[in-house]
């Protein structure tokens, strides 16, 4: 044992020097109706990857892409092998909390870093909080609170709340629900990636409710907006949805039905910002499409990392100042949302804006920003992290 | 549960009922006339929608492209059919199921190489894509209804073909009893090769009218396709009447069942339990319903076999 212990020690001993290359994990979900959204991610990340000479923090750096498929099971296996076959020393990329959650504790005993660039569960950043998880997206919960301000503040009498039935669906409407305080008609859950909302619009209309507030992502989204309107509800009922429920890659898919519908975000792409212009200039050069949300994460996760890689100087294997490097990273980068900080629980505090859909100056559907919700929310649940 | 809101749910259970019936009198026929399972006739459902998405964009117009997607796909059904499942007509089931489904995975890549692994969008006619007021107030998405008028069509017009027509009359006696049409000298292998067009141009008529509403994408055969299965055990295989029947009981339990059952469960449980309830248990609905008709009825409700 002891000889053992002794050949363990020299092996890390030798990979504890700085790093010459970055080597990044990149599970994501590419394929199938919520694929969309892992390709915005994807887009983003590798525009600023592109934009930083194909070096993050100064080292080479190579990419490897994995697909979940939204499958919890192929993410965990997935997980596996880009740790242990390819040997990673960062990973990013998960889009659904399902699969991140199913993926974390390989995640967690490969011992690596991971930079949410979307999902961030709040049984991760709550009591489970660790210092090898950051994120550069967003707490689960805070679009939902956010949303549920504005309702709040617009005097709905009840809400109607329709969520799939999978863990982030379940932290949308306690985020809502904590925002908004008021009385609740209906929560539905539906199964995640159903395609067809016909029973639940016949509810919703018999229902009669104030408002519908309704978080589906991708796919879910496209076929649930372009069913609402289909059916007529989008005059009888006003519909509330967080940002990435109405950003680009929806509006691409549905088109006119979507104009007017209020959305959440932390980010638009009218910001009014220096690195925000560049990085929608840029964007457009590069893929001829509007960037959506999702994009600006992808972009601002791979900001983080290069960012904190520079300041430990390529030596991430150093965890106690790589972790204080990424927990500094949002003060020191200049990110197209702005300002930002980390809670200590390694989510992000920000801004909320409240956007419409609306068309610009070039007649192109859009979604613009209109008011800020919410200035520095953070995550609710950072409370129950104990971690210093 | 208001009158209004049970209308609309059988509304909905209905337009569902009527696109499993399209899928399943295709594979009713096949299996019934050449005992042949065929799996991969939920392939050629994507088939038909990925067309049908290809035919709008390309001539911009809905109308046009349904008529070019179910001759394209009714096409591809022949020409599968003749190079390659004709072989399979006397080998076992087992051999059957394996390369049929073989044929699903070379078809799911195939359709990945040629439109690539994201959804495509196929969307519903202009005119079609708002609510229509149905007497008694109530409002209904036409394209919905639009569906259900297609498929009562479609299911009319099979109904003249099998009972009226010569055509039919092949297809039922092979229907009934192989052996006997062979030695009656009825061109087999013709009659296999339009009844497998027919059931492919019926798969791709469903993929074009539920892509408006669902999404066009890899592997959107599959979950149908087990419900098709369902729908043909129920209703007897081989019967195109027990295939409508079927579809129906089928379509109308799963939509009241998802409605009904969350509503039921909700007065008990919290929310988030009732509505992970309602789902599965609806879901299994479907399969206690088949169960019980296999125990009263283990030939089907109207087998063709007498």
């Amino acid at each position: 044992m002891r000889i053992l212990g002794l050949a363990v020690g020299l092996v890390f001993a030798f990979t504890a020097q700085a790093a010459n290359e970055l080597k990044i994990g990149y599970l994501s979900t590419l394929s199938g109706p919520a694929g969309a959204i892992g390709v915005e991610v994807r887009d983003g990340f590798n525009l600023a990857l592109k934009m930083a000479g194909g070096k993050l923090g100064g080292l080479p750096t190579e990419v490897i892409f994995a697909d979940d498929t939204l499958n919890p099971e192929t993410g965990k296996q997935l997980a596996e092998r880009l740790l242990k076959r390819d040997r990673v020393n960062l990973m990013t990329g998960v889009i659904f909390s399902n699969v991140m959650l199913a993926a974390w504790p390989t995640i967690q005993e490969g011992k690596v870093f991971y930079i949410a660039p979307n999902s961030t569960p709040t049984r991760i950043t709550g009591p489970g909080c660790t210092p090898h998880f950051v994120s550069a997206s967003w707490p689960n919960e805070g679009h939902h609170e956010a949303a549920g301000l504005y309702a709040k503040s617009k005097g709905y009498k009840s809400m109607y709340l329709v969520a799939p039935n999978y863990p982030a669906g379940q932290d949308a409407t306690t985020g809502f629900k904590r925002g908004y305080g008021g009385t609740i008609q209906a929560e539905v859950y539906t199964k995640l990636n159903q395609l067809d909302y016909s029973a639940e619009l016949a509810q919703i209309r018999a229902a009669k409710p104030a408002a519908l507030y309704a978080f589906l992502p991708g796919g879910m989204g496209i076929n649930f907006i372009k069913q609402f309107v289909a059916a007529g509800l989008s005059s009888e009922v006003p519909l509330v949805v967080p940002g990435f429920a109405a950003d680009q890659d929806i509006i691409r898919a549905v088109g006119e039905p979507m104009l007017g519908i209020f959305d959440t975000s932390h980010w638009a792409y009218d910001l009014d910002n220096d690195a925000n212009r560049k990085f929608v200039a840029e964007f457009e050069k590069e893929y001829k499409r509007i960037p959506s949300l999702f994009a600006e994460q992808g972009y601002t996760t791979a900001l983080v990392i290069d960012n904190a890689v520079r300041a430990v100087k390529g030596k991430i294997e150093d965890e106690k100042g790589f972790h204080k490097a990424l927990m500094a990273a949002p003060t020191r980068i200049k990110s197209p949302r702005g300002d930002f900080r980390m809670a200590h629980n390694g989510t992000p505090v920000q801004d909320y804006y409240l956007r419409i859909v609306a068309k610009d100056s070039q007649g192109r559907l859009v979604n613009k920003k209109i008011g800020t919700v919410a200035k520095g929310l953070g995550d609710f649940w950072a409370k129950d992290c104990k971690m210093k | 549960m208001t009158p209004i809101l049970f209308f609309e749910q059988s509304l909905n259970g209905l337009q569902f009922g009527l696109m499993l019936f399209l899928l399943a009198a295709g594979l009713t026929l096949v299996f019934g006339i050449m005992d042949m399972i065929n799996l991969a006739h939920g392939s050629l459902y994507m088939v038909g929608a990925y067309l049908m998405a290809s035919l709008v964009q390309a001539s911009g117009s809905f109308w046009l492209a349904l008529p070019l997607a179910l001759a394209a796909t009714a096409l591809v059904g022949a020409i599968l059919e003749v190079s390659l499942l004709r072989k399979l007509y006397e080998r076992d089931h087992l051999t059957q199921v394996l390369a049929t489904f073989a044929l699903i995975l070379i078809t799911n890549e195939v359709v990945r190489m040629i439109w690539g692994t994201q959804p495509i969008m196929l969307n519903a006619p202009a005119g079609l894509t708002g609510p229509v007021e149905l007497p008694g107030g109530v409002r209904y998405a036409s394209y919905r209804l639009a569906i259900i008028g297609v498929g009562t069509l479609v299911a009319l017009l099979l109904y003249v073909l099998v009972t009226k027509t010569r055509v039919g009359m092949l297809v039922r006696a092979g229907a009934s009893n192989r052996e006997m049409a062979l030695a009656m000298g009825v061109n087999i292998r013709r009659l296999f090769t339009a009844v497998f067009a027919l059931g492919a141009a019926l798969c791709a008529l469903a993929g074009a009218m539920l892509g408006p509403i669902l999404a066009v994408q890899v592997g959107m055969g599959e979950n149908i396709l087990i419900l098709a299965f369902v729908v043909i055990v129920i209703g007897g295989i081989g019967s195109i009447r027990g295939a409508f029947v079927g579809a129906l009981l089928v379509g109308l339990v799963d939509t009241m069942g998802r409605a009904l059952l969350p509503i039921a469960f909700a007065t008990v449980f919290p929310p988030q339990m009732a509505s992970n309830l309602g789902p599965s248990l609806s879901s299994i609905l479907i399969y206690v319903l088949m169960a019980a008709v296999l125990v009263f009825r283990p030939q089907g409700l109207f087998p063709a076999r007498g």
